[in-house]
């Protein structure tokens, strides 16, 4: 069929993201959807600074935050990123399996974040007794940090998916958009994880 | 697949073809007639209302049932009458304006359809069960301690048609800015493609503060979170900043495309270039801007402070300057015009003296220590009344009139067209004129009955005598719509001599849109096409494949799992049965969108052949 031709080209253009219609559109919504993901933690934040010092009575943020363990997932989540950005410089150069290996690596440094944001909800709950509805500063942590945790699972599901899926038959012009657009979603994420520990872990510890 | 679908007719067809569309036209119908539905559904609850109030100390609805009744007309006619509407005609409407074959995500448009209308169908559930009663705004803690699960219903269902929505808006900004003909520039787009632009924006910076408000009340209620409870520490007035930053831009959200329409309306039937296209852009998006920093004037009595005040009243002010310009702009495209005066003519024209109205008492509320007086009372309901009703409603009005032959094949009755509107309008003048004075009087809004010989029995027995004025009006329109159907020709493909590019697609609208895409030379480009003796459009490119996008029941199946997964939210609280729906749901939602991620849908493709067997 002509349109597999279309898609599997003898010669890969530059940025096989961007070189369908489909792919152009694909790339511009992903940027305004993470617009109004922006206006989304924006709010989480907004609630979390109007409470994080309504305790009533249970641990503040000072006797719980170890910046040790937040210092390490910061570390495996800016270093997805960077990969991310690896397996997308393959893209362009048509390397599939090199873009599959970086990703891979992406994804493991994103199941360690999660790892660890795992155990420190289940060290506040049982060492310190703070959970989501033990105070408005609970459930404003739980929620803002949860609310990163779930888009952080969600991208690894999705990344999964689609490494597997594409596994088999390389890159053409019809799933380099689908990689792009995880990829710009991974950055998202790793942004807004900057803004957490600084707001919520640093000015959390110091305040 | 292709042309096969259409010429079947069985119900069966017709039901899988409308369930599985992606076609922007047919998705554009669905939300008229969804919206339409609950604007129906919406308009009887007011009717309650208004038959409630007829006299002092009615007793015609209990005092619960009123409180249901106010919340359920709010949010009934601003999430699932007034915005559907808008989306539909923006579906209908807009892809054709800047000549694209479609929208740049159709699976998503159908998708961002159907969470809309479950949306809308879940919150209407709760009337077996118990309806929401804390007002449309739902503000903590009455929402939070409301007993029952009436709430619950309000913000599931608010949550997932917003979701919808909010895809909805993506998907024209991407249309708009990837997908115009060529020559198609930003500043030779229609008005209404401009507002509908700047309406997505709005959209996708507005809603997700709802969406984390929806959140926060959703865990307060369900799972036991502490946000709004004040006893471990939570403010409740977070609920109202959240929900008035979503709130306000709002209200821009749903007039904005109504001054599209009635820019696009006077400008053709003038037979005049629409006056200051330029300012009328730039006040667009100031209007917009302005829009975003103006939400705590909703909440001057809330204890702010007088500096808070201060500002957010003057910024309120700020935006009647872009208004007046709009309002002016419009006046001088009718000076001096060509003037044909029918339905769509006589909407737009009472819109403006309306919605001026609307506007000055807009500038009197915004005045923050006289608020104080204004505030909760109706007043506050007139005002915004004339400003929606007069505004957005006026405007769908016209925009049908308008827009009908294009949707629907027909010119609507115009002798059953002036009937509706005459009845509607004086109704509605009827209906909120008297009550700015019930407001000064101190009649506060929201209160089941009052007394007798407080002044306040005739204004309220004029007032509902006016809904049942705008009651007919808006049963003649559907006739209208019934017996043009049944009884008129269908329509030619540009009955008003139209200026903008919907009105160079062939009649009835391919499903393509434009077989081959036009070449746009300037503003108002079929006008300037007929000026130059040409009569069509000049085509940008030879006859060529074009390729369209497939079918699909994923957005339905999707969006049905969230609805069933919404009961599951709901009632979990109650029986661990609930849990059940609750990832049953999920898992079919999220099914589906894995299959639609795994799946690979490459579209199909007319060929060259087919298109030049199509009659020309």
């Amino acid at each position: 069929m002509s349109h597999d031709h279309s898609l599997n080209p003898e010669v890969m253009p530059q940025h096989p993201e961007k070189a369908t219609l489909e792919g152009k559109n694909k790339f511009l919504g992903l940027w305004f959807f993470l617009g109004g993901e922006t206006v989304l933690f924006a709010s989480l934040f907004g609630t979390y600074l109007a409470l994080k010092n309504s305790t009533a009575g249970g641990p503040t943020s000072q006797d719980l935050f170890g910046l040790e363990l937040v210092f390490l997932m910061t570390m495996l989540l800016l270093t997805s990123s960077l990969t991310s950005v690896y397996a997308m410089y393959h893209m362009k150069n048509n390397d599939f399996k090199k873009m599959q290996l970086w990703l891979g690596i992406t994804g493991l440094l994103g199941i360690g974040f999660l790892g660890c944001e795992i155990y420190e909800f289940y060290h506040y709950i049982h060492e310190y007794g703070f959970t989501f509805r033990s105070s408005a500063f609970g459930s404003a942590f739980y929620t803002l940090v949860g609310f990163h945790g779930g888009h952080v699972l969600f991208g690894l599901c999705w990344l999964s998916a689609i490494m597997i899926r594409n596994a088999k038959r390389g890159l053409n012009l019809y799933n380099a958009p689908k990689f792009n657009t995880f990829s710009l979603y991974w950055h998202f994420i790793d942004v807004v994880w900057v803004f957490i520990f600084t707001v919520v872990y640093l000015m959390g510890k110091v305040a | 697949m292709s042309t096969a679908t259409a010429q079947k007719t069985s119900f069966a067809a017709v039901l899988w073809d409308y369930l599985t569309t992606v076609d922007h036209k047919k998705i554009g119908k669905l939300y008229i007639y969804g919206g339409g539905f609950f604007f129906l559904l919406g308009g009887l609850e007011a009717m309650l209302i208004r038959i409630q109030l007829i006299k002092p100390e009615n007793d015609f609805l209990s005092a619960g049932l009123y409180n249901e009744m106010i919340t359920m007309h709010g949010t009934t006619m601003i999430f699932f009458a007034a915005m559907p509407l808008l989306l539909g005609l923006m579906n209908a409407v807009m892809p054709l304006q800047i000549g694209a074959r479609d929208v740049a995500f159709p699976f998503v448009n159908a998708l961002g359809f159907w969470l809309f209308f479950l949306g809308g169908i879940m919150l209407n559930v709760s009337w077996f069960t118990g309806a929401p009663d804390a007002g449309w705004t739902a503000y903590a803690p009455l929402s939070t301690t409301s007993p029952g699960h009436g709430v619950d219903y309000y913000i599931l269902g608010l949550q997932i048609s917003g979701a919808g929505t909010l895809m909805g808006g993506i998907n024209f900004l991407v249309t708009i800015v990837n997908m115009r003909a060529p020559g198609m520039t930003y500043m030779r787009m229609p008005l209404f493609t401009w507002t509908t632009f700047v309406v997505s924006v709005l959209i996708l910076f507005a809603f997700p503060a709802l969406t984390v408000g929806l959140f926060l009340l959703m865990f307060d209620r369900m799972f036991g979170s502490a946000f709004f409870d004040v006893a471990l520490g939570g403010n409740s007035i977070i609920w109202q900043h959240l929900f008035w930053i979503f709130g306000h831009p709002e209200v821009y959200i749903l007039i904005l495309p109504a001054f599209g329409i009635f820019s696009e309306i006077f400008a053709t039937f003038s037979k005049k270039r629409l006056f200051g296209y330029t300012a009328m852009v730039f006040a667009t998006i100031l209007i917009a801007f302005l829009g975003f920093m103006v939400w705590a004037h909703h909440m001057f009595t809330v204890g702010m402070g007088p500096v808070a005040n201060s500002i957010f009243a003057i910024a309120t002010m700020a935006i009647a300057v872009p208004t007046g310009i709009k309002i002016f702009n419009w006046l001088l495209t009718l000076w001096g015009g060509n003037i044909t005066i029918n339905s769509a003519m006589l909407w737009s024209l009472a819109f403006i003296p309306s919605f001026t109205i609307g506007g000055m008492t807009g500038i009197m509320v915004a005045t923050s220590v006289a608020d104080y007086q204004y505030h909760d009372t109706y007043f506050v309901i007139a005002h915004f009344h004339y400003v929606i009703v007069g505004g957005v409603v006026f405007g769908i009005m016209a925009a049908l009139h308008y827009w009908w032959p294009i949707m629907f094949r027909r010119v609507l009755n115009e002798k059953l067209g002036k009937w509706a509107f005459w009845n509607f309008f004086i109704g509605f003048h009827l209906t909120f004129f008297i009550q700015h004075f019930l407001g000064l009087m101190g009649m506060p809004r929201r209160y089941w009955v009052f007394l007798e010989n407080q002044g306040l029995d005739t204004g309220n027995l004029i007032s509902t005598i006016g809904a049942f004025f705008m009651a007919i009006g808006v049963i003649i329109f559907l006739y209208n719509a019934i017996y043009s159907w049944i009884k008129e020709e269908p329509a030619p493909q540009d009955p008003w001599d139209g200026r903008t590019l919907e009105w160079a697609v062939a009649s009835p609208t391919p499903h393509y849109n434009f077989k081959q895409l036009p070449l746009v030379r300037g503003l108002d480009p079929l006008w300037i096409e007929k000026m130059e003796g040409n009569g069509k459009m000049t085509p940008a490119e030879p006859v060529g494949e074009i390729h369209m996008p497939n079918g699909s029941i994923l957005p339905f199946l999707m969006s049905v799992g969230f609805f069933i997964a919404g009961f599951g939210f709901i009632y979990q609280t109650v029986t661990d049965v609930a849990y059940i729906f609750l990832f049953g749901g999920m898992g079919l939602a999220l099914a589906c969108m894995l299959i639609r991620s795994l799946k690979d849908d490459h579209g199909y493709h007319i060929t060259k052949e087919e298109l030049e067997k199509e009659a020309d």
